[in-house]
């Protein structure tokens, strides 16, 4: 029988691998924003792991919320991600430095 | 083991499968094409749990427009992607032993945890029998009555995303024709024609 540890072990697995993928590609920003998307993954799994177990739909509503605000930050991320492609010709974060001063 | 568990394991593998190529994938099209692996995956976890309209949203929004959007960004933009792999292995003890640290933490969480004896007394919305009520009814009629300011506030989100995005990218090149409204509008018949009279014979 397939109980809550199960999918909680499946989040945390995605979680860790979201983390693992910020540090392994520091260099590249668009698996930097992968990595990001699975992490915001395994946040909505708990949540709908959390809400079929306890019987409680607010859980869901949530991921709903979660998804949202997850297709708005890749969608401005991209844009920011074209818009200094298009100005410095790279992908590096370690060009990122406009701001620097 | 049922269907349904092997399902569940099928889907979990999937899943943590799909999540790990993504992030070692070389080229970063393989990237994008194992996250839709990924996602596709916990869409099918996600109807396992009886949320069907999430599963739907899963596939919809972040399969159909999220994943298109990725993989649009990564065919268009012109990188050397090998040289930006250039250091990994040098990055791949620490990251390793991030996660891990963090695996264990997570793990240590989860041995001392218990449920509350009062859980099922303080839920918000108890999810209706199925026989009476599907998952999306059910949802549709929470996020529309409880919830719906914080939904209006989900569109506002998406509406200042959609505006930001396209601020952001829309650039006025030089040096090439774009129409003019309002210089079309305050055109001036009177001055922009003028009638000559040509002499014969003598030109202007």
């Amino acid at each position: 029988m397939i109980g809550i540890e199960n999918y909680l072990a499946v989040g945390a697995a995605l979680f860790v691998i979201g983390i693992f993928g910020i540090f392994l590609n520091r260099k590249n920003v668009i698996v930097i924003l992968m990595s990001i998307e699975l992490m915001l993954l395994s946040v909505n799994i708990n949540l709908v792991a959390f809400s079929s177990f306890a019987g409680d739909l607010v859980g869901q509503v949530f991921t709903i919320f979660v998804l949202t605000v997850a297709a708005a930050e890749a969608a401005i991320g991209l844009a920011i991600l074209v818009v200094f492609f298009r100005n410095r010709g790279t992908i590096d974060v370690e060009d990122v430095n406009v701001m620097k001063g | 083991m049922g269907v349904a568990d092997i399902a569940f394991y099928i889907f979990a593998i999937c899943t943590v499968t799909g999540a790990l190529f993504t992030v070692v994938a070389k080229n970063p099209v393989h990237s994008v094409l194992w996250l839709i692996l990924a996602f596709l995956s916990s869409a099918g976890l996600f109807v396992l749990l009886g949320a069907e309209f999430v599963a739907m949203l899963l596939v919809i929004v972040y399969v159909g427009a999220v994943m298109v959007l990725f993989m649009f960004v990564v065919m268009m933009i012109d990188v050397d992607f090998a040289a930006l792999r250039g250091q990994m292995a040098k990055y791949v003890p620490i990251a390793l032993l991030i996660g891990v640290v963090l695996l264990l933490e997570l793990a240590m969480v989860f041995g001392v945890w218990e449920v509350s004896e009062n859980a099922a007394a303080a839920r918000a919305a108890v999810t209706p029998d199925l026989n009476e009520v599907h998952n999306t009814a059910a949802l549709g009629a929470l996020i529309y009555d409880q919830y719906i300011y914080m939904f209006q506030a989900a569109g506002l989100i998406l509406l200042v995303a959609m505006i930001g995005a396209i601020v952001l990218t829309m650039r006025h090149r030089t040096g090439i024709k774009r129409q003019n409204v309002m210089e079309q509008m305050h055109r001036d018949p009177a001055k922009a024609m003028e009638v000559v009279d040509v002499k014969p014979g003598q030109g202007l």
